[in-house]
């Protein structure tokens, strides 16, 4: 054998076979039927040196185009503090297992318990999970809570504003698990409340999906609709970006009963799509209804403060087929990265981190909209750190040109519309060569 | 060995009936709250709500296991045990006692397939 | 592990003015976050902590000596596959060229991770004798229910609207059912033999045209190769159902059997499991699904397509296919969890790979030959890559399974798995993988040895277990009736 993941000798494993009252390797396969046995050796490349593997992927990696990027829609390009990125590499963290034997886990339990508090503080709501693992199956999640919720009904709103990515996967489970997804309209960029108000009132829902800031960047005016949701007996869910949190009315201001979202945008390097870390708050009367793992202090046997797994009865593997969710363990160690990310920014660095996005995003805006190729599609609503923009160009040839100077000029939406984002990670310089480019692809038109 | 109560009716899945005039008290039986450990949080349906025979009413969660309670019998909840809420452990004390939901019996005639205390002793295996 | 700095919450130790972070400076003038509606905007700051970095730093330093992991010490923690986390591929799954890119970044830019993409699922296609693989779950629960999503897809597909049943082992592991439930299926239950194999005479009074297929793990919950499978698969198949393999426990079928060969149509594998990614403490890990030539049109969207061009040029389109169940995750899963398997199979090639399965197994038979003289062992005969005790031998002494799983945190090993799975009342499960040394697995044997000794002599030392860790036994039902669940909640307590 003799390899380096492969502690056994020869003489080991002569040892061990005895032992097991064995004569080969092939003999403890003996109850396996022979015809079901693979008789050749797999079709895989031979074994890799480490060398080789560092050439191999530094290759593979030049087939990649790191960009300056300006592009959002649910997944962001922030700062990654270098401590957490040190912190979460400790193997201690990495290597360690779901954190049943709780007397060997305090510290994944007690950084559970910690980032539960964090997104409670965020949200503005009473309680946490221990995490999931996306902001999409998230959502999805509590539109199952929000028809298990309300027993015998399975009709939930989904707005037309949420990010589609996000929709897409509630759409999924839903066909599955049985539930019925109707899309309240957008109008000028928000949630159609006319739409929402008459859709409601049938009496028949059971829960209500908006998104803050939505699809387009855009700070919706939800005042009013908690009560409406609560008048007709549906949850209201609110999938929400983390990071905007920071600044934006929280979601138990406009009186939601399940805040969802994505906490990629902490600081989580994109990694070409995850992992990311998915949050669900509640309120305490919610709680058992809540899906998830869930970290809850306690005392152990000498009186200590401790940190345990609770309310694990009610999880899918004790109730089995009367689940309303499957999801048996959490997205843990990228939980750590955004309670070590929020332990670092605080509170003012959250808000420096918005100033920063909402600058740019505002300044690219402006810049754009004065080549006189742009309009801003929803003129009057206030936005964050994404928009979105008209014209008449050929997006896909003014995209082609951006990429040649290395950046990655926003995503193409239906309609000949363009949403861009921007970050605290986009310098004014950055900003300044995106609006150059944009300049010399409409040039070259003339 | 757990307690068993003569004159109560016992179901399958180890709920109780203790019947007086036109009302059932429903609990789980002492051998089932042995079983589930220490008890921490029952839920409950609401006063006026429908029960049906074989059908879930509610749930029991203690730190092992959530079970679900089935309704030995069909009626209309008119009390539930309030008590409960704040201390669900008294199941643990005295399961008998401790009812869970008072019922306005619809069909007595459902009492008739449920099992006596000997019957459910046997099945319990006691 | 750290007894001294044990205790205080990033909370406690905020001092209002502090900050661990520094950001850009503003260079963009008039443009104030003021401006936005102030009905639009937080009231108030979150509660978040005010500390500077080094505190920081320390505080989840010492957070982590609290805590065990594979790096620190032995798992025997059965059906989790805890083994050991090669360096190399966290080295390449931090490499920039692949973690600075966005998900939705044009494909012309995007064709290294493209490819890493599919050579993964290509692998894993070989190894598992499937067609083709979606990398697109999150985790092996979500791998569970994409499977069931794609078995629904193919019975609607052909208008077969009545197949609304699976069929899950009594032994299966709970989120059988509960993949089942969510994904709008009920469960119907199939009774074990004496040996812990499916009943086959149990199984066939339940096929019929309602079943839409059959769950199972080979090598089962007990470590024991269902050696009826061929039978099974063609009873399921001739009913008109699929098979599932749940890869809970592939990692010692590796060099051996494919589940592909062996009757199965759709599969998850665990990458954090057999593929040697981390646990992170519970996530996040990633559960590829694969189907068989037939099925692949039904895998979730997006899926990564190879397009060759000429015999030396290729690219790759990312794709959203008509018939395709739809979307279970925002991009393509979890790609960071990906570069880690593929550099553990490209490190292991094909000559290694072949091992793991066989050093896994003897690895598990010797640990129970060397136990079964104090531990109750109900099924006897060769194992796969765990096995399962009913408790010890002795079970005059009062000392149950939990107190011999604390009792071994003392001595530095992580606990088995216990009271799981349900046909043992105390089920104690075992699994060391193929990367424990004999020395470490004689250790462990001694230690087992030791404790059952202890229950005979001072039963109460197991009983009160653990007495060196960094905390003891906690209270789980105080926990459980008042839920304390927030820094907020604590103060308030």
């Amino acid at each position: 054998m003799n390899y380096k993941f492969f502690p056994h000798t020869d003489e080991d494993i002569r040892t061990m076979l005895d032992a097991c009252g064995e004569r080969t390797l092939d003999d403890l396969y003996k109850d396996v039927p022979e015809q079901l046995v693979l008789k050749r050796d797999y079709e895989l490349p031979e074994a890799m040196s480490e060398v080789e593997i560092r050439h191999y992927f530094d290759e593979l990696g030049s087939y990649n185009v790191p960009l300056a990027c300006f592009v959002g829609a649910g997944c962001y390009d922030h700062y990654s503090p270098s401590v957490v990125s040190s912190i979460i590499q400790r193997s201690e963290f990495l290597t360690s297992y779901t954190p049943y034997q709780a007397e060997i886990s305090q510290g994944t339990l007690q950084y559970i318990f910690e980032y539960q508090s964090m997104m409670a503080a965020l949200t503005g709501m009473e309680v946490s999970n221990a995490s999931m693992y996306d902001g999409c199956t998230a959502t999805a999640e509590a539109m199952m809570m929000a028809v298990a919720n309300a027993k015998k009904r399975n009709k939930v709103l989904v707005s037309a504003t949420v990010n589609p990515a996000v929709r897409r996967v509630v759409d999924t489970y839903a066909k599955f698990h049985g539930v019925e997804i109707v899309t309240i309209a957008e109008e000028g960029g928000v949630t159609s409340r006319a739409d929402f108000e008459q859709k409601i009132a049938a009496g028949d829902v059971a829960g209500v999906i908006v998104a803050a800031p939505n699809y387009y960047g855009i700070l919706e005016d939800y005042t009013g609709w908690a009560d409406l949701c609560h008048d007709n007996k549906a949850l209201f869910i609110m999938n929400c970006v983390a990071s905007a949190l920071g600044v934006i009315k929280t979601p138990a201001e406009w009186g939601a009963d399940v805040a969802v979202g994505d906490g990629q945008s902490f600081g989580i390097p994109m990694n070409f799509g995850g992992p990311y870390v998915g949050f669900l708050c509640t309120s305490k009367k919610l709680i058992r209804k809540m899906p998830g793992r869930i970290v809850g202090a306690t005392i152990d046997a000498d009186g200590k403060r401790t940190f345990v797994l609770t309310l694990q009865a009610r999880e899918q593997h004790i109730r089995r087929e009367k689940a309303t969710s499957n999801i048996c363990s959490n997205e843990s160690l990228m939980a750590l990265y955004v309670t070590i990310y929020m332990s670092l920014m605080g509170k003012q660095g959250l808000r420096e981190v918005n100033e920063l996005g909402y600058a740019g995003a505002h300044y690219l805006a402006d810049k754009l909209v004065e080549t006189g190729q742009f309009r801003m599609a929803y003129p009057d609503k206030p936005f964050l750190n994404e928009f979105v923009l008209e014209t008449d160009l050929d997006i896909d040839q003014l995209q082609a040109w951006c990429l040649d100077d290395g950046m990655q000029a926003g995503l193409k939406l239906a309609g000949n519309r363009l949403l861009l984002c921007v970050t605290e990670m986009r310098s004014k310089v950055e900003i300044d060569a995106l609006v150059e480019s944009v300049n010399d692809f409409i040039n070259s038109q003339k | 060995m757990s307690k068993i109560i003569e004159g109560l009716y016992y179901s399958e899945s180890h709920e109780y009936v203790r019947v007086e005039g036109e009302f059932g008290y429903i609990g789980i039986t002492d051998h089932a709250q042995h079983e589930l450990g220490n008890v921490v949080y029952v839920d409950m349906p609401e006063v006026d709500d429908e029960v049906t025979a074989g059908e879930e009413f509610g749930a029991v969660e203690s730190t092992k296991a959530a079970s679900d309670l089935m309704s030995p019998v069909s009626g209309t909840v008119v009390e539930v045990n309030e008590a409960l809420e704040d201390e669900p452990g008294l199941i643990n004390k005295d399961a008998f006692e401790n009812w869970i939901i008072k019922v306005q019996l619809s069909d007595t005639a459902e009492l008739d397939d449920l099992m006596d205390a000997a019957a459910y002793k046997a099945m319990i295996g006691e | 592990m750290n007894n001294v700095y044990y205790g205080k919450l990033i909370f406690e130790l905020t001092k209002e003015g502090r900050k661990g972070y520094s950001l850009p400076k503003n260079e963009i003038e008039n443009y104030g976050i003021e401006a936005l509606p102030a009905a639009l905007t937080r009231g108030e700051a979150p509660a978040l902590p005010e500390v500077d970095e080094l505190t920081v730093v320390r505080h989840y330093t010492n957070m982590s000596n609290n805590n065990f992991g594979v790096d620190t010490g032995f798992y025997a923690l059965g059906s989790c596959t805890m083994k050991y986390n090669p360096k190399i591929n966290e080295e390449i799954a931090a490499h920039p060229f692949f973690s600075g890119l966005h998900p939705l970044q044009d494909v012309s830019t995007v064709q290294g991770a493209l490819e890493v993409y599919y050579k993964l699922q290509q692998s894993l296609a070989e190894l598992a004798g499937m067609k083709e693989f979606t990398l697109n779950p999150y985790a092996g629960a979500h791998g569970e229910l994409t499977g069931l999503m794609i078995m629904r897809s193919y019975h609607m597909s052909r208008g077969d609207e009545k197949r609304t049943k699976v069929i899950v082992p009594d032994s299966a592991h709970g989120t059988n059912p509960a993949s089942a439930a969510v994904c709008g299926l009920d469960v119907v239950v199939v009774k074990s033999r004496p040996d812990g194999t499916v009943d086959v005479d149990d199984l066939r009074p339940l096929l019929d045209d309602t079943i839409a297929g059959m769950m199972m793990t080979n090598p089962n919950t007990l470590g024991i190769f269902e050696h009826s499978i061929a039978e099974i698969a063609k009873l399921v198949h001739d009913c008109g159902g699929l098979m599932y393999y749940d890869g809970a426990n592939l990692n010692p079928m590796l060099g051996k059997v494919r589940p592909g060969d062996i009757g199965f149509d759709i599969m998850h594998i665990n990458l954090h499991k057999t593929f040697s990614t981390p646990h992170g403490g519970g996530g996040p890990g990633s559960g590829p699904v694969g189907v068989r030539e037939g099925l692949e049109q039904f895998l979730p969207a997006p899926r990564v397509l190879r397009h060759e061009i000429d015999d030396d040029t290729y690219h790759y389109s990312v794709e959203a296919c008509d018939e395709s169940l739809g979307s279970i995750s925002g991009f393509l899963g979890n790609f960071a969890v990906m570069m880690r398997a593929y550099t553990y199979i490209l490190t292991l090639g094909r000559e290694n790979v072949k091992i793991v399965g066989p050093l896994a197994t003897l690895n598990a038979n010797y640990v129970k030959e060397r136990l079964k003289d104090v531990f109750e062992l109900p099924i006897g005969g060769v194992c796969k890559h765990e096995f399962v005790f009913d408790g010890l031998k002795d079970k005059s002494t009062g000392v149950t399974t939990l107190d011999v799983a604390k009792r071994l945190l003392d001595y530095g090993f992580h606990a088995p798995t216990i009271y799981f799975p349900l046909l043992f009342h105390e089920a104690l499960m075992i699994e060391p993988t193929e990367n424990e040394s004999k020395e470490t697995l004689d250790a462990f044997i001694d230690v087992m040895h030791k404790i059952a000794q202890e229950a005979k002599d001072d039963p109460e030392l197991v009983k009160t277990a653990p007495h060196c860790t960094p905390v003891r036994r906690l209270d789980d039902t105080q926990a459980a009736l008042k839920p304390i669940v927030t820094y907020k909640e604590l103060l308030e307590a």
